[in-house]
């Protein structure tokens, strides 16, 4: 049988690339892409705290099922966010979106 | 080594090596193909964790929706992407330590919690957790209130969404 260590450490593996990819790309799209890897991540950690735990108690799967609608309205919005920067300055490189750099 | 071990190993390879693929790829393009199968890892693995409704989700909304919404994006910014320069900023080695030190640190806190070795308890006698999630998040004196408010974030998250990538 798998332990419930074998999850964690994979969701802790997968949480950490993705932290690189926000930390490291450059193209705004690709920083969305990371933060998909971290919510994943965050979902297999919630999902197994509740199969190896109580299994009547089914707070893990809810609350994993909040994290797809707010990832859901979360993508749809950046991408919003960054086709309309394109539109504006024809860029989507991260640091050179300075407008509210002083 | 049983048979179940020998598949989340699998499964897991497969996934962050997908992962990595995702957060080093010059390509975007690839970047979100790569992004589909480590979203498919995942929907395998919460089939392995017997949550089969997340899985079809994780599969219909991640793949179906967010992958493809990532898909469009990135060739309607396509010009920008064909520069054929490096795809990281200049703090990526600091990054590649942050992450690193993250999963070591977080693999130490593992080896020390007594929650390490614990086993999947059998699912014979629990209700059907699908049946179990219906009916909580539409039970007043549960998660009906999340529910409600979740639709409304992604009422506002769709209007939002057309109001920021409307054409003047």
């Amino acid at each position: 049988m798998i332990s419930l260590s074998w999850f964690l450490i994979f969701a802790a593996a997968l949480f950490s690339l993705g932290l690189y990819g926000v930390l490291a790309r450059k193209n705004a799209i690709a920083i969305l892409m990371g933060i998909e890897l971290m919510l994943n991540a965050v979902n297999i950690n919630l999902v197994a705290f509740w199969r190896y735990g109580d299994l009547a108690l089914i707070t893990g799967q809810v609350f994993a099922v909040i994290v797809f609608a707010v990832a859901a309205a979360e993508v749809a919005v950046g991408l919003a966010l960054v086709i309309s920067l394109y539109r504006r300055r024809s860029s989507v490189v991260a640091d050179e979106i300075n407008l509210m750099k002083w | 080594m049983s048979g179940l071990e020998i598949i989340f190993l699998v499964v897991a390879a497969v996934t962050l090596s997908a992962a990595f693929m995702v957060v080093t790829t010059p390509n975007l393009v690839h970047g979100a193909l790569w992004l589909v199968l480590t979203l498919f890892g995942v929907a395998a693995t919460f089939v392995l964790l017997n949550a089969a409704f997340l899985a079809v989700v994780q599969v219909v909304v991640y793949i179906g929706a967010i992958a493809i919404l990532m898909i469009f994006a990135i060739m309607l910014t396509r010009k920008v992407m064909q520069d054929s320069g490096p795809q990281t900023n200049a703090n990526w080695i600091v990054a590649a330590l942050l992450g690193l030190v993250l999963f070591v640190g977080i693999a130490q806190l593992l080896r020390k919690s007594s929650a390490v070795g614990m086993m999947m308890p059998a699912m014979d006698g629990a209700a059907d957790p699908v049946v179990q999630l219906g009916e909580v998040l539409v039970s007043p004196n549960a998660y009906v209130l999340p529910f409600e408010v979740a639709s409304v974030l992604l009422l506002a998250a769709m209007i939002g969404a057309i109001v920021v990538a409307w054409k003047k």
